[in-house]
């Protein structure tokens, strides 16, 4: 065997709350957090495996596939994706699919995957930031029945129905051959994701799930009737597609909330304890007496 | 224990009965890791845990572990609380790899039943877990910080599961704290992350049985091989830092990171990150402090423009002295604080290296010796040069 043929890609993205910007007016008074004030934002690392997707494609040809599970304003990342190079993108959404935990989520991600059909890798994100779990990605490989390769920081050669990678651990990294297909995992340092390209993003404005020709017609009163801009969409192929659990064959009590073995027991709102705080100016005299006590308290020195 | 009510109508696998059905004892499994030879602390601080955890409910305590030449290592994991050691010893778990680990965890779980199944949050445990889980459908809860045993109503069902695995972490960014359960599959499944429990005492005089396993792998489990493997030893050394000088996404260059290590340098302490700084390429991740990255507890931790999340609290909160500095004013951070400075700490942080500079042109030798006394005490962890070391960095 020689050089591979092109490689078809399968990317599992998120849509996530930016729990890493939660600034004082997200937090309420009683240190309660207001779910609202956090903007809605592509997960980032799945945005540096759709880069990985985007750059494998560039070398060896092929297709990349965008899957996002989660509400209908999901399909924001998906234009995104699309904006930024994918060739195809699909929504998961379902109100059957609500409250899965991880493994609950792996299991509608397998048999959207299955649906897709032929893949050579599938790649995510290593974690996402709402959950920090990194779980759902060795899941739906076990599930898929194919290898998994973690932390990948750089994809080194596909050749021969193999994939050569390193991964990025906590105290140096490895070098692993991987037979194909398989899934990665995809770390930040991997690369600098592409933003979004404008022509791209002009000629796919109109990249929509039918729920949202309602908004796309107020956005573009032009088109006069529902009807109208729904022909529009589909003659120039931006419709993007919708699937529900009866799509993807997935069996109500193995997903959502019915099929996910892990129950929230309780959760508390984090309310700091209260410490004795003293508070000191920033002037140079100020901080001169606070390094002074410290010494002196033999915190320091 | 509760009836089994999961549906597991896809293919393959399927939760594994509790042993209460299968007749057995029941028992708490801990995955235990080493690298080259060497257990993983959080595999010991873990069989600490689960052994406390196992006396009040009469359960045994189980280390499972994998590898090649290493049943040199079992006594040590019985010292440290197990009742048994399962020893896979093997040249093929010479070296971590998914699919022949999983192969082997998932097997003698299928087997063995356990009630428990907890394993560290290292970058191998958080590649394993979730693999092994998935293939017993069960629950797993990634980087816990506290695990318990407690009663769970389910109110749909109206039924209360009793002495089920609290498994409490951090959620949604780090802003709640959320105790998961499993009500309903075993083994009830947690990985934890290092340095949140205490690492227990070996106590070389405890008995207990080591068996050995005979692992069954299948042609695809050797999927994947590893080429190279390169270990950088990490010059970090916060797990046992006295002092802790942490940046965060209040830092905004590198000039200003530069000044934190430098203050890190003079007070002979490590430089600490939040994830925002990390993420922004201001420093490496393993300077990262907090729920994903290490758990500190020096006798100061200066939080430089870091606000706060419980994520990165989860890291620290434990230290003795907490200096916060932040421009904004209702920043979480001051709430732990016992020194809270409003202000930038681009500026702040200089004004306390130029403090400290004064000082110690007066007593500098006294603190060498202090940070001396202070690394040989602190013996307990792997990086025993401690304190002093950060000083020549």
């Amino acid at each position: 065997m020689t050089g591979p043929g092109p490689i078809d890609s399968v990317v599992l993205v998120k849509q996530v709350p930016d729990t890493h910007n939660v600034t004082s007016d997200a937090m309420t008074r009683d240190g309660t957090m207001n779910r609202n004030a956090l903007p809605a934002i592509f997960n980032p690392e799945d945005l540096n495996a759709l880069e990985m997707a985007l750059q494998i494609r560039e070398r060896h040809g092929g297709t990349v596939t965008v899957v996002t599970m989660g509400p209908p304003k999901a399909a924001n990342i998906l234009r995104d994706s699309l904006w930024r190079g994918a060739d195809r993108v699909i929504l998961l959404t379902d109100r059957r699919f609500a409250g899965a935990d991880t493994l609950a989520t792996s299991i509608a991600l397998q048999k959207a995957v299955e649906k897709i059909g032929r893949y050579d890798l599938i790649l995510a994100g290593r974690q996402a930031i709402d959950g920090d779990t990194a779980q759902v990605g060795p899941q739906t490989a076990e599930k898929l029945g194919i290898p998994q390769v973690t932390y990948v920081e750089s994809v080194l050669e596909i050749a021969d129905g193999r994939i050569t990678a390193v991964r990025a651990l906590d105290h140096g990294t490895e070098v692993v051959r991987c037979t194909l297909p398989c899934l990665l995992t995809v770390v930040g340092s991997a690369n600098t994701p592409r933003p979004p390209s404008a022509r791209r993003r002009m000629a796919q404005k109109l990249a929509a799930t039918p729920a949202e020709y309602p908004s796309l017609l107020a956005a573009w009163p032009e088109f006069g009737t529902q009807e109208a801009l729904a022909a529009y969409v589909r003659e120039r192929d931006l419709e993007i597609p919708v699937w529900s659990a009866d799509d993807i064959g997935a069996e109500a009590a193995t997903i959502g909330l019915a099929g996910s073995p892990t129950q929230v027991h309780k959760v508390n709102f984090v309310v700091l304890e209260s410490t004795e705080t003293r508070t000191v100016e920033p002037t140079p005299d100020a901080i001169a007496a606070m390094v002074s006590e410290l010494v002196h308290e033999y915190i320091v020195g | 224990m509760s009836e089994q009510t999961v549906n597991h109508a896809t293919s393959t696998g399927g939760p594994v009965p509790d042993a209460a059905t299968a007749g057995g004892p029941k028992a708490i499994w801990v995955f235990i890791e080493q690298v080259d030879g060497a257990i993983a602390d959080v595999s010991m601080e873990l069989v600490g845990r689960a052994r406390e955890l196992a006396d009040p409910l009469g359960y045994a305590v189980v280390g499972i572990l994998l590898g090649h030449e290493v049943n040199g290592l079992a006594p040590d994991v019985i010292a440290r609380g197990a009742d048994r050691v399962l020893v896979a010893d093997h040249p093929e778990l010479a070296h971590y790899r998914t699919l022949p680990y999983a192969r082997v965890l998932i097997d003698e779980a299928r087997r063995g039943r356990p009630e428990i199944l907890l394993v560290g949050a290292t970058p191998n445990g958080r590649d394993l877990a979730p693999r092994v889980a998935s293939a017993l459908r069960c629950g797993l809860t990634a980087d816990c910080t506290d695990l318990q045993i407690g009663d769970h109503h389910i109110r749909r069902d109206d039924r209360t599961v009793k002495n089920l695995l609290f498994q409490i972490r951090p959620a949604f960014g780090g802003n709640l704290i959320a105790t998961i359960v499993n009500p309903d599959t075993r083994p009830q499944m947690a990985t934890v992350r290092e340095g949140v429990m205490r690492m227990p005492d070996a106590d070389p005089t405890r008995a207990g049985e080591i068996e050995r396993l005979e692992p069954a792998f299948q042609p695809g489990d050797f999927a994947l091989e590893v080429l190279d493997r390169r270990r950088r030893e990490s010059t970090v050394r916060l797990k046992d830092a006295a002092v802790v000088v942490a940046g965060g996404a209040g830092i905004k260059d590198q000039a200003a990171f530069d000044a934190l290590r430098e203050l890190a340098n003079l007070l002979g302490g490590e430089v600490g990150a939040s994830r925002a700084a990390v993420d922004a390429g201001l420093i490496e991740r393993d300077h990262q402090v907090g729920q994903t990255g290490t758990t500190v507890r020096p006798r100061l931790y200066i939080a430089a423009g870091i606000s706060g999340a419980v994520q990165h609290r989860a890291g620290m909160a434990e230290s003795s002295k907490i200096i916060a500095i932040n421009t904004d004013p209702n920043a979480p951070m001051f709430q732990i604080a016992h020194y809270r400075i409003v202000g930038d700490a681009a500026k702040v942080v200089p004004m306390m290296i130029k403090a400290l500079r004064e000082r110690s042109a007066e007593d500098a030798p006294v603190w060498a010796a202090e940070d001396e006394e202070e690394g040989a005490a602190d013996g307990a962890g792997g990086a025993a040069t401690g304190a002093s070391e950060g000083a020549a960095r």
